[in-house]
């Protein structure tokens, strides 16, 4: 018996989709696979579709060995290991290929299907956008079709697809269901490979502003933030990340972080609350506007008024901020902070040090020299470029005097350095500067092309003031933002001009948005807060199964209500009629089986001549509308009520 | 009595029942239309339904670890289509109509048709229903509101009434990952007649006025001519090569069909020949005599059945043999 349905041919529409699926599955993977895999893969995955479709012979089991073995090694020597995240995947469509190239019989092609399953999970390792939602959404249809098409051969392929159309239809509610309401629990649940979060884009923890001679900016979106009121101007929006204050000549770097234990003595001016959604940038910056006040309950505050969170953000966070802009921070310094705000690498830029001191020795104090610094900057006519020319050895110097072209870090990298060596303590901080709001749904969207990078000065009756030098020299990249300040070098769709095309993106950046607060961003927190929204307070796991039971058993008592709608039982009045019957029967009178309609009352008529009547005319009523032309359903009803009131 | 019929109403009724009945199997087959009601039909995963809870645990153990919301909803996604799944599957199956059908006779040793009669009066087709009775399997989809006639081939091993076994009706589709299935037992019973035996001997005649029977070799090699088969010529008679020139099939008759009477005296077989060799024997004269045209009367231990010829004598001579009791 097993082996007859082993040996069973496979039908070839089904075993086709299964192909196509398979096809589907892996096609994302393709962007990050190595090639010589794509291309194996492509070869045997035709070779499987001619099969599936003219027939022919699949290859031998030797073949599929060598194969398997073969790909073990290529994988081994692509990654140079077989356990990590991307290794991990490509085994798994090597598996799926070679399976379906010996997939002979239903049992092979449920493992496909299954294997198909997989490799689409295994997409949202590396995208979890809604396009790639709706591919797997098409590939798990394509191979649940398939599934049906091998239990009903005989069917054709629209039929399958209906079926299986209809079935994730129905399955959809008990799939919300358990999403919503499936106890989550905040993995990872053991140690992540080592390659799990690469290829993510943010801020550096270095600066190198003579280096870079083409800055390519990114689209890509930073964060997400909501305020819960007005929105403060352009100008206002600087948003602090990482600060850096050691500096080689060449490179700025961001020291490690020490976290803020005093209070300290800072005041702060009007609050401005907002929700920022982050994006996963795999660092533990959490950024803020300028200053932040209070922070979430997981963050922690650095000395450089940065909150960190403890472990680096790898998957879209949300928390809370406020922020004022108006702050006097006298309190985050140190002495040991302000002697590495002053500390210059020793022999390089000496005409910038030489205009340092002259400001030092003519000026009465540091707020002067800060002043006349940033005279100098909007004085000196600076260009701004995102490709700016290479820079030598006296970085400083060259921008300052000779090239004069230069972004964000040219400009803060040189003030800062102006500062120190005038004795005014002075550091970058880099972040982002602007961000744009969505009209679509209010939400301002902060991207990668918004980095930014400025200065802070210590001043002793101010304490940590912003400088920014680039808003000094070129006030258009802060009042307008950098698609002003460098048209040519933004990402097309950051530029002026096409509305159309921005409108359109702005829709789907509000999608996009609230897929990622109610899909991606669905975490044990925003659980519990809905299911406190729905009147739960702290619900335990075993409320939240039982909730999840009586709910998805509800749904499929409507589904199976549904389903059941064409199923048509014994007619109203064969069970009227039989219903008499058993009352007759438990008085002794049983029909026989042999025995019609109506002999039957004719006998029983003779035997209880009381209720004669009675049986006469449920007997006639029955045979009316069991025998005669259609009924109407008066008669039932009126036969089903005297059954209801007979009495033998 | 009131209330013992009642508690046998209550036990009908109940799982428990089928679950007692499927136990110690004291099925009895069921006369008139059966009909599959929600208590009859049960439902498990199949082995690869319990692969694909696997395959799911692991994806859920996936999305945990690394966090992915959509790993989640492909999950759940794929569970709601497996709890789905046991819905369609068990209505692929449930409220059907089930009844006895025809079965001819045959021989031992041949395959018996039994034919069972589903009906369908829902407003959907029923797709891949397996009907499995031992070695017999037969696969079938019903459309909506239609009556379908499934054949069981089973093997007729004993002469006499070979009533059909309880018969499984069992349903994969639609995913293949939930089984539902069922047991019928319609009330139908095939009458097997005793194989006839191949030894190469004569057949007794006898003339019916003396009642002596006298064997006479009459040669089944003698040819005399070709003429339209019939249903109860021997297969080995037909003239293949005639036939495929022909556009009917023609059976070969052969001489010596002279109009001899014959009659099959069940003591006049060798006395130590055992009781189903002797009922072989006597069946493979009913056929030869039959196939060719003689007049031929059986007697039994207490049953005599008088000369005569044609389809009908010949099945009656036959159930006599199948019925057989020593």
């Amino acid at each position: 018996m097993a082996d007859a349905k082993a040996t069973e041919a496979l039908p070839p529409p089904p075993l086709t989709l299964l192909v196509v699926g398979s096809a589907l599955a892996v096609g994302s993977h393709v962007q990050w696979l190595p090639i010589w895999f794509s291309v194996a893969a492509a070869t045997l995955l035709s070779w499987r579709a001619v099969v599936a479709v003219r027939g022919g012979s699949l290859p031998p089991r030797w073949l599929l060995v060598t194969l398997t073995l073969a790909t073990a090694v290529g994988v081994y020597l692509s990654y140079r290991t077989i356990m990590g995240r991307d290794a991990g995947v490509t085994l798994l469509v090597m598996l799926l290929f070679l399976k379906l190239l010996e997939t002979r019989a239903p049992r092979d092609a449920f493992v496909v299907a299954f294997l198909v399953y997989f490799v689409a999970l295994a997409n949202f390792f590396y995208s979890q956008s809604i396009p790639i939602a709706a591919l797997m959404l098409l590939t798990v249809t394509v191979a649940t079709t398939a599934l049906v098409g091998f239990s009903a051969p005989r069917r054709t392929v629209s039929e399958d697809l209906k079926t299986a159309g209809r079935m994730l239809a129905q399955a959809g509610p008990v799939m919300l269901l358990l999403f919503f309401l499936f106890p989550r629990v905040q993995g990872p649940l053991w140690g992540l490979p080592q390659d799990a979060y690469t290829g993510v884009t943010g801020l550096s923890e270095t600066m190198s502003p003579g280096t870079i001679s083409a800055l390519s900016l990114s689209d890509a979106i930073a964060f997400r933030v909501k305020f819960a009121a007005e929105t403060p101007p352009r100008n206002r929006l600087y948003w602090r990340g990482p600060v850096m204050t050691d500096f080689d000549g060449q490179t700025w770097r961001v020291g490690l972080p020490q976290l803020r234990r005093e209070a300290g003595n800072d005041a702060f001016g009007a609050p401005i609350d907002y929700e920022v959604t982050l994006e996963p940038h795999n660092r533990s910056w959490m950024f803020a506007l300028e200053m932040p006040m209070r922070i979430p309950q997981s963050a922690r505050m650095t000395r450089d008024y940065l909150p960190i969170s403890l472990t680096p953000i790898r998957t879209r966070i949300r928390y809370e901020m406020r922020s004022s802009p108006e702050f006097q921070a006298r309190g985050g310094a140190n002495p040991g902070d302000l002697a590495a705000a002053l500390r210059l690498p020793r022999g390089v830029d000496p005409r910038a040090r030489a205009l340092a001191l002259e400001w030092r020795e003519s000026l009465p104090d540091d707020a002067a020299i800060v002043q006349r610094a940033i005279d100098f900057y909007r004085s000196s006519r600076f260009e701004y470029t995102l490709e700016p020319p290479r820079l030598g050895e006296h970085s400083v110097d060259e921008f300052l005097f000779d090239t004069k072209q230069g972004f964000c870090e040219h400009f803060a990298s040189s003030f800062v350095f102006l500062m120190r060596a005038a004795g005014v303590p002075a550091r970058i901080v880099t972040g982002y500067q602007g961000g744009d709001t969505n009209p679509v749904d209010g939400y301002m969207v902060v991207r990668q092309a918004d980095a930014h990078a400025w200065a802070e000065v210590w001043l002793e009756s101010r304490g940590w003031v912003r400088v920014d030098p680039t808003a000094a020299a070129i006030p258009v990249r802060v009042e307008l933002g950098i698609t002003a300040a460098a048209p040519l070098g933004a990402p097309l769709l950051m530029r002026g001009g096409l509305d159309w095309l921005k409108g359109l993106r702005n829709n789907w950046d509000a999608l996009t948005n609230q897929w990622n607060q109610w899909v991606l961003g669905y975490n044990p927190d925003r659980q519990l807060e809905m299911l406190s929204r729905l009147g739960m307070k702290q619900p335990s796991w075993e409320t939240m199964t039982l909730m999840l039971f009586w709910s998805v058993g509800g749904v499929m008592l409507l589904v199976a209500l549904s389903l059941l709608r064409g199923i048509r039982r014994e007619d109203a009045v064969q069970r009227a009629w039989q219903r008499f019957c058993g009352k007759l029967a438990r008085a002794g009178l049983a029909r026989a089986s042999t025995e019609g309609p109506l002999d039957y009352a004719g006998r029983v008529s003779l035997r209880l001549p009381a209720s004669g009547t009675a049986v006469r005319a449920i007997t006639a009523l029955y045979v009316e509308q069991r025998y005669g032309p259609a009924a109407d359903g008066e008669s039932l009803a009126r036969l089903k009520r005297l059954v209801r009131d007979f009495a033998p | 009595m009131r209330s013992a019929v009642k508690l046998e109403r209550v036990l009908q009724y109940s799982q428990a029942y089928n679950f007692y009945q499927w136990v110690f199997k004291r099925h009895a087959p069921e006369p008139g239309v059966v009909f599959l009601t929600q208590r009859r039909v049960y439902i498990l995963p199949t082995r690869h339904g319990l692969s694909f809870g696997v395959v799911l645990i692991l994806m859920l153990t996936g999305s945990i670890n690394y966090n992915l919301s959509l790993g989640y909803v492909l999950t759940f996604l794929l569970a709601g289509l497996g709890i789905v799944s046991i819905l369609h599957t068990f209505r692929n199956l449930v409220h059907l109509y089930v009844s006895a059908g025809r079965v001819s006779p045959v021989f031992a040793g041949d395959l018996a048709h039994f034919q069972i009669v589903f009906e369908n009066r829902s407003d959907f087709e029923r797709y891949s229903l397996d009907l499995v009775c031992g070695a017999a399997r037969t696969r079938i989809d019903i459309p909506a509101h239609r009556h379908w006639t499934a054949e069981l081939a089973v093997k007729a091993e004993k002469r006499g009434w070979l009533q059909l076994a309880r018969v499984t009706v069992d349903t994969r589709f639609p995913l293949g990952v939930m089984r539902a299935w069922s047991y019928v037992q319609p009330d139908m019973r095939a009458l097997v007649y005793p194989r006839p035996d191949t030894a190469p001997l004569p057949v007794p005649e006898a003339d019916s006025d003396t009642g002596d029977a006298v064997s006479t070799s009459v040669g089944t090699d003698d040819f005399a001519g070709l003429r339209p088969y019939q249903p109860s010529d021997s297969p080995r008679h037909i003239a293949w090569k005639a036939s495929a020139r022909s556009e009917v099939l023609l059976t070969k008759f052969f001489a010596g069909r002279a109009s001899s009477e014959l009659c099959f005296d069940w003591d006049q077989l060798p006395p130590g020949m055992h009781v189903e060799a002797r009922l072989s024997r006597l069946a493979r004269w009913v056929m030869l005599a039959e196939e060719r045209g003689l007049r031929y009367g059986l007697k039994l231990s207490g049953t005599t059945i008088p000369l005569g010829e044609g389809f009908p004598h010949r099945e009656r001579c036959l159930r006599e043999l199948a019925l057989f009791h020593g």
